[in-house]
């Protein structure tokens, strides 16, 4: 587990390109919190850091873009999917061919299908503050844990340049 | 010539036959949306298997309406991209065996130039150069239609697209789903000027943002929700919110398109995609051409969604100048309008 405040939109995008810096093919990070807490814009420094050549936007209408870079990465929207019943879909299936694709998953609105969410990934929760954004991990998993940390030095580095 | 569109980019199921790129002789869109409602959204595991179910009796019924044997088409026209890469593949195989067993040509179509070209559906004499504005749930877009796959983007959305900020913030308000005609619905009772939501300072760019603004409304709402459920003590009404962020979404459109306007010297602007049945910003874009004294056009609603005689006009006029594709061609999720060419092969998957 581990907190960061983020002060400006700015800030969250070199948040995210910290992020893509420790990401390998087959990692999943979930993003939660409510409109306009800055999801896309991490996940816009997340997609400059993987060096994709699209420029990244909102994936709500289409649930799913995909990008080339470093590595594929691929933005999944949940918001159209509230109040899903998980047991008429298949995500798995989807995740795991994006996973078998050597990409790295990034999910918006992940409290929508938590339940077909993969058991090990990255938690990240967002939420606004008087100034400026919250941003809280949580790992699941070896892997995902490894990631966190390596994150976190990545961004303790970065704040004291 | 008679040209057989197929699209399947999406959540619409739909199959048209036009003429000469001009007239439509069938143009069936079956909706998912309803089926979909029931799982709150689009899935596209369930939007793929949808389209294998209604593809064939939509093709019975394009080819019925329009008294066209399938076998007297000249050419089928599908659209191959942006969009769910397992919707796109279903249209695709169906149009590539079509293609194969009759041995007609097969026309690769861009999604968004299909949206443009479908102001030619609605206007005879509109013809290129003409600047567009794509306003839809996936896309915001400012172009520069040269010619035929010669499209230069002046400005895009760079987060949010204008009808999923209606969408969006009309859930906010809780006036349902599709958020468009519900805010259009609500704003009527509301004052345009009632709260100056922020509209994006885009620098000198032609670029649209409606992140900050969803943003705005959001929090705005949050602080008034306790206010506003007492109607008695409320300063502002729902109707209010929504007619003040209809408001800011409309200048930002109308503010760079004008700008675009002057940066070409256009004599002809189309506005097309789903938020372009949006009332004010038509009333607004009307303003806005008779004020330079420009050519307006803003395809009726049907012509706005997802169709395929959109993607039939497209095709036709790339059939006219021999622009066919070979039976390999993939579907691809990400395809720019920068990226569509005369030849206009969809860029191979990598």
């Amino acid at each position: 587990m581990w907190e960061v405040h983020v002060a400006t939109a700015d800030e969250m995008v070199k948040l995210g390109r910290c992020m893509a810096a420790y990401l390998c093919g087959g990692d999943i990070v979930a993003l939660y919190g409510p409109l306009g807490t800055g999801k896309t814009t991490l996940i816009q420094g997340i997609a400059e850091g993987l060096e994709t050549t699209k420029r990244i936007i909102s994936p709500t209408f289409v649930l799913v873009r995909e990008y080339s870079g470093r590595l594929p990465l691929f933005h999944v929207d949940a918001y159209r999917l509230e109040g899903i019943d998980p047991s008429d879909i298949d995500w798995q299936v989807s995740f795991s061919e994006y996973i078998s694709r050597g990409g790295v998953v990034v999910i918006e609105w992940a409290e929508y299908i938590k339940q077909l969410l993969p058991n090990e990934r990255l938690d990240v929760f967002l939420s606004h503050e008087s100034v400026g954004r919250n941003v809280k991990f949580l790992a699941h998993g070896e892997r995902h844990s490894k990631l966190l940390l390596d994150v976190r030095e990545g961004w303790k580095r970065l704040c004291k340049e | 010539m008679v040209v057989l569109g197929i699209e399947t980019s999406c959540d619409e199921t739909s199959v048209a036959l036009v003429r000469d790129g001009r007239t439509i002789l069938s143009n069936i869109v079956c909706s998912q949306a309803d089926w979909h409602k029931h799982f709150g959204g689009i899935v596209p595991e369930i939007a793929s298997r949808k389209h294998v179910e209604l593809l064939f009796p939509a093709l019975d019924l394009a080819l019925k309406e329009a008294s066209v044997e399938l076998n007297s088409i000249d050419g089928v026209a599908v659209t191959c991209g942006p969009g769910l890469i397992s919707s796109l593949a279903v249209g695709l195989a169906v149009a590539k065996a079509i293609c194969a067993a009759l041995n007609k040509p097969l026309i690769p179509v861009n999604h968004l130039e299909g949206h443009m070209l479908s102001a030619f559906l609605a206007d005879n004499e509109l013809d290129f150069p003409f600047l567009c504005l794509i306003v839809s749930g996936g896309h915001s877009e400012l172009v520069y239609a040269h010619d035929l796959g010669k499209y230069e983007v002046l400005g895009r959305t760079r987060d949010d697209a204008a009808g999923e900020a209606f969408d969006k913030v009309a859930r906010v308000l809780g006036l349902g789903f599709p958020g468009g005609p519900a805010i259009d619905k609500a704003a009527t009772n509301g004052s345009p000027s009632a709260i100056a939501f922020p509209r994006a300072d885009m620098g000198g760019s032609l670029d649209f943002s409606f992140a900050g603004l969803k943003t705005a409304v959001a929090r705005f709402v949050e602080g008034y929700r306790d206010i506003l459920a007492d109607k008695s003590a409320s300063q502002y009404t729902v109707p209010d919110i929504a007619a003040s962020f209809q408001e800011a979404v409309v200048d930002m459109l109308i503010q760079q398109t004008e700008r675009a306007i002057q940066m070409t010297k256009a004599n002809a602007l189309a506005v097309v995609g789903g938020v372009a049945a949006n009332r004010r910003l038509r009333q607004r874009m009307n303003e806005l051409t008779s004020g330079y004294g420009i050519k307006l056009v803003i395809p009726p609603i049907i012509l706005c969604t997802d169709n395929a005689a959109m993607t039939a006009c497209a095709g036709y006029y790339r059939l006219e100048r021999g622009l066919t594709a070979n039976l390999d061609v993939d579907a691809i999720a990400v395809w720019d309008l920068e990226d569509v060419t005369v030849s206009h092969l969809p860029p191979k998957v990598t």
